[in-house]
């Protein structure tokens, strides 16, 4: 598997400067890379390039005032953003959410998780080097989910909809049969995608073995999501530690065993599949009635802190809020997925060459939105 | 295009050999100069134009299409604007070496048309080692690639320069011995001979000689899969990141330039030329070059990128193995069975390349290329 | 025996890109051709009716930003408040439409208008005036279903592909 460089030529590393301004850093991240040749010697990650200090933020806004705010965390999956602070918030203020809402949120939730592995896949491909075919035809899907996102709630990337103690507004009349189309044609949609670079054998041969996170070292690395589900942990908080309404659907976790980035992309693909399992059932399970709990605008919850972690299409999106019994949180922590998911890239990459460094950085998924905060 | 009509031709390209020197010589040279430019500028710009629509729509999009009817004028607008930017050059580069890099890489690849044959002698120079001069030409433009990545002081462009370079040097063997194949079942090195003999398409005689040098040829103009030299997901744009304005065009041109030099090749090798039924000669040779020049677009549209140690292995691994025995085998079947039927050898070699194909992907192993650092 | 990986995965992959060259494509060309936006658009212009504004300031109270400016004042005559100025800084606005929310009286709107690029950045205060409905600048159905109702259908996407489909 391995090879040792003591039969060839001495070398001598230099420093490669990958970002914060390049193709595939996704974002504004930045790696110093000392590389011999094309051989990643070792990595030093720089971030902090679009760091905005949400977390501080927090405590200048209202409790509702700050939810637009965490659209802006994980820009690909702002929904589960938003669930994951207002869980925390109700679960502060002991708020009970309506049946039809926990219902609506984990639609949109699941439908936030197609979009976002839409991204992921589309975009890991796209750096693994296939020419925008399979980003275009992600993005052209993920548009469609876009599109009945935009229907429910006005906005196409900075959603605003959940609110503390329900969603913002009743689903129109037109989103479930749209949903219901919708579904179908993703059914259709990964059946075809599989076959255009499933089997290929130049990515089998660029994805598979290539970048193993072993089991040991994501679970000491705190990584959650895909990534690890990847690595062979079998985690989903979904079934872990069941928030919402998870318990009544049927799905499975799909993990695989060798936590290379092929895996990282089948995980990926069947956690599609099992999205649209979890569809199928919600909606035909919707109830009828109020979409909101009988909360005011301007919420105090009771002095006291909680924490509230949800399976973002990431991995674990966690809120640690403490209040102090204002308008205001008195501090607002959140877990974020991605920067803890970039924990073991220094050990993923060592020795590969710097195209696999693209490729594995381009399988972590992340969203530098989220990383710097 | 009258111009290409026999009657004017066929006079002048007889004078070819034994050449007129100096009269109807030096008319016969600026006829086919001026021709060659003209046709290699207005084959480029059907070439992007043909790889920016068909790209466009195999990724479901339009491509352009508001410059000019169905947007045929698109890459005019393109070297418009391109002829109007600033040309920027960076402190740390080596001046003179940057700037002569595009007209290095540039020369050759005009050079390569003078033995092209458009229609039956019609060509600047029937040489009798056509083939020959064709590979000892087409590799020049690497050292334009090298002073361009060496010029341009900056790391990115330096390693697409390196990986050019050891592409070249490994894929040029493969692609000789894919030719020999070619010139022992024709008997001649010239090229308009070679079209010449093509009583069959060589591309079923020599089907896996057609495969090593359809792949070989990709790999040396860097088309996709193969285009390393340029990965924009990892070197952001390669050996031209520092260029820009007329020289970046340059550059531009010089990679459509090639491709359509080795897509013409290949029509001319593999694909019996000019000759054709119903059409006149010349449209049949520009109708095959484009529809190799659309087996090139469809790879690049649907495949990722090798690794450059991949790319390496390819070469040493499968194609001069293959190559090899391709040559053997086609040399019995030329000096032991001269006489009978190449019909015979069609199905013969179609089959030898299937097994030879399948039995070697057997040596195809995934996951390797880790070094210990 | 078992023989893999000698290109049939490549094939495949390649018979689906050759597909999509023969299907429709599916982009729409912006400027000629444009889809019906949600009802519910939250457009970047907020819609502000003086007649039923009562100057309470919760919208600017609600604002994540602070970037509505209310000022008021009284009217002793006719015992009511009187809104003198109503400023929105929309380019500090997020349009998260917690206003349109919070509003107690219906009295603001998100806009329904897309492409209100400005040339000067002053431009994009808007106050008084500038904030009324008119047929350049119309209303929204976000918070408002009634104004949903009156509002286009939305172009679906996904309508649209299936309607392709079944055509053939």
């Amino acid at each position: 598997m391995t090879t040792t460089r003591e039969l060839t030529l001495k070398t001598e590393p230099f420093v490669l400067n990958i970002g914060p301004v390049h193709p595939s850093t996704h974002g504004v991240y930045r790696m110093r890379c000392t590389l011999d040749g094309e051989v990643v010697v070792d990595i030093e990650p720089v971030f902090g390039y679009l760091h905005r200090g949400i977390e501080k933020l927090a405590e200048e806004r209202t409790y509702t005032g700050f939810i637009p705010l965490t659209d802006r965390l994980d820009y690909i999956s702002p929904m589960s953003n938003n669930l994951g602070y207002c869980m925390a918030v109700e679960k502060l203020a002991g708020i009970k959410v309506p049946e039809r809402a926990e219902y609506i949120r984990v639609i949109m939730a699941e439908l936030q998780r197609l979009a976002n592995h839409c991204i992921a896949v589309g975009s890991m491909l796209n750096d693994a080097g296939a020419y925008f075919t399979p980003f275009m035809y992600t993005f052209r899907e993920r548009e469609r989910i876009v599109d009945l996102f935009d229907m429910v709630c006005g906005q196409r990337l900075t959603y605003n909809y959940m609110r503390i103690g329900g969603v913002s507004q009743d689903i129109p009349g037109e989103f479930l049969p749209a949903l219901h189309k919708l579904v179908d044609r993703l059914t259709i949609f990964i059946e075809e995608y599989e076959n255009l670079l499933k089997l290929n054998e130049i990515l089998l041969a660029r994805a598979k073995g290539v970048g193993i996170l072993e089991k040991d070292t994501a679970i000491n690395c705190g990584i959650s999501g895909p990534v690890a589900r990847a690595s062979g942990i079998k985690w989903d908080i979904r079934r872990n530690d069941p928030y919402s309404i998870y318990d009544r659907f049927e799905f499975d976790i799909p993990t695989c065993e060798n936590g290379d980035c092929y895996d990282r992309y089948r995980v990926r693909i069947e956690e599609m599949r099992q999205s649209l399992r979890i569809l199928q059932q919600a909606m035909k399970q919707v109830p009828k009635g109020p979409v909101k709990a009988d909360v005011p605008h301007l919420i105090r919850p009771p002095a006291g802190e909680a924490y509230a972690h949800i399976e973002a299409p990431k991995g674990e999106l966690g809120y640690y809020i403490v209040s102090d019994n204002s308008i205001a949180p008195y501090r607002c922590h959140i877990r974020p997925t991605s920067l803890i998911n970039l924990a073991a890239l220094r050990q993923m990459v060592k020795g590969w060459k710097v195209a696999d460094l693209i490729i594995i950085f381009g399988s972590i998924d992340i969203t530098m939105g989220e990383v710097d905060r | 295009m009258a111009i290409f009509d026999s009657a004017l031709i066929q006079p002048l390209a007889m004078q070819v050999t034994p050449p007129d020197w100096p009269g109807g010589y030096w008319w016969h040279w600026l006829f086919f100069t001026v021709a060659i430019i003209a046709f290699v500028l207005i084959m480029v710009m059907g070439a992007i134009y043909l790889e920016r629509r068909g790209m466009g729509r195999m990724q479901s999009r339009l491509g352009p299409n508001r410059t000019g009817p169905f947007g045929l004028l698109q890459p005019v607008a393109d070297a418009v604007k391109v002829l109007l930017k600033e040309n920027i050059v960076p402190t740390t580069a080596d001046k003179i070496v940057h700037w002569l890099a595009p007209v290095v890489a540039f020369a050759p690849v005009l050079v390569i048309f003078a033995v092209v044959p458009f229609q039956n002698g019609a060509m600047l120079a029937d040489l009798n080692i056509g083939i020959l001069y064709v590979v000892a030409v087409s590799s020049i433009a690497t050292v334009g690639v090298f002073m361009a990545g060496w010029g341009s002081g900056n790391k990115y462009s330096l390693l697409g320069a390196m990986r050019n370079v050891a592409a070249v040097v490994s894929y040029e063997i493969p692609m000789v011995l894919a030719i020999v194949g070619v010139v022992i079942v024709s008997g001649s090195l010239s090229m308009n001979q070679i079209v010449t003999g093509q009583d069959i398409p060589y591309i079923l005689v020599q089907p896996l000689g057609f495969l090593i040098f359809f792949i070989a040829a990709c790999a040396e103009i860097n088309r996709s899969p193969f285009d390393l030299m340029e990965a924009d997901s990892e070197l952001t744009a390669g050996f031209h990141t520092e260029y820009s304005g007329m020289k970046f065009a340059m550059f531009y041109l010089v990679e459509y330039a090639e491709a359509i030099a080795m897509s013409a090749i290949i029509a001319t090798l593999f694909l019996s030329g000019w000759r054709g039924p119903w059409l006149p000669p010349w449209l049949w040779f520009i109708i095959k070059t484009f529809v190799v020049f659309f087996v090139m677009v469809w790879t690049r549209t649907t495949l990722p990128r090798v690794r450059i140690d991949q790319l390496m292995g390819l070469a040493w691994k499968f194609l001069f193995p293959l190559a090899l025995i391709n040559l053997f085998v086609t040399a019995i079947q030329v000096v032991v069975w001269p006489d009978i039927s190449q019909w015979i050898f069609v199905i013969v070699n179609i089959a030898i390349a299937a097994v030879l194909i399948l039995l070697w992907s057997k040596f195809f192993k995934l996951g390797q290329g880790r070094v210990e650092v | 025996m078992k023989f893999e990986r000698y290109g049939i995965g490549i094939i495949k992959g390649m018979a689906v890109t050759i597909k999509h060259l023969l299907r429709h494509p599916t982009v729409t060309q912006f400027p000629d051709q444009r889809l019906n936006i949600s009802r519910r658009s939250r457009g970047n212009e907020l819609i502000w009716s003086r007649e039923k504004c009562t100057g309470c300031a919760t919208c600017a109270k609600t604002c994540p930003q602070g970037a509505i400016e209310i000022v008021t004042s009284t009217n002793m005559a006719e015992n009511k408040y009187e809104v003198e100025t109503y400023r929105v800084d929309t380019g500090y606005c997020i349009q998260c439409g917690l206003c349109v929310e919070a509003c107690p009286y219906d009295a603001l709107f998100m806009g329904y208008s897309y492409e209100r690029a400005k040339y000067r950045r002053a431009e994009l205060v808007q106050s008084n005036d500038e904030l009324l409905e008119s047929p350049s600048r119309p209303a929204s159905g976000y918070f408002h279903p009634e104004i949903a109702e009156t509002l286009p259908k939305q172009t679906l996407l996904v309508e649209k592909i299936v309607e392709k489909r079944k055509k053939k």
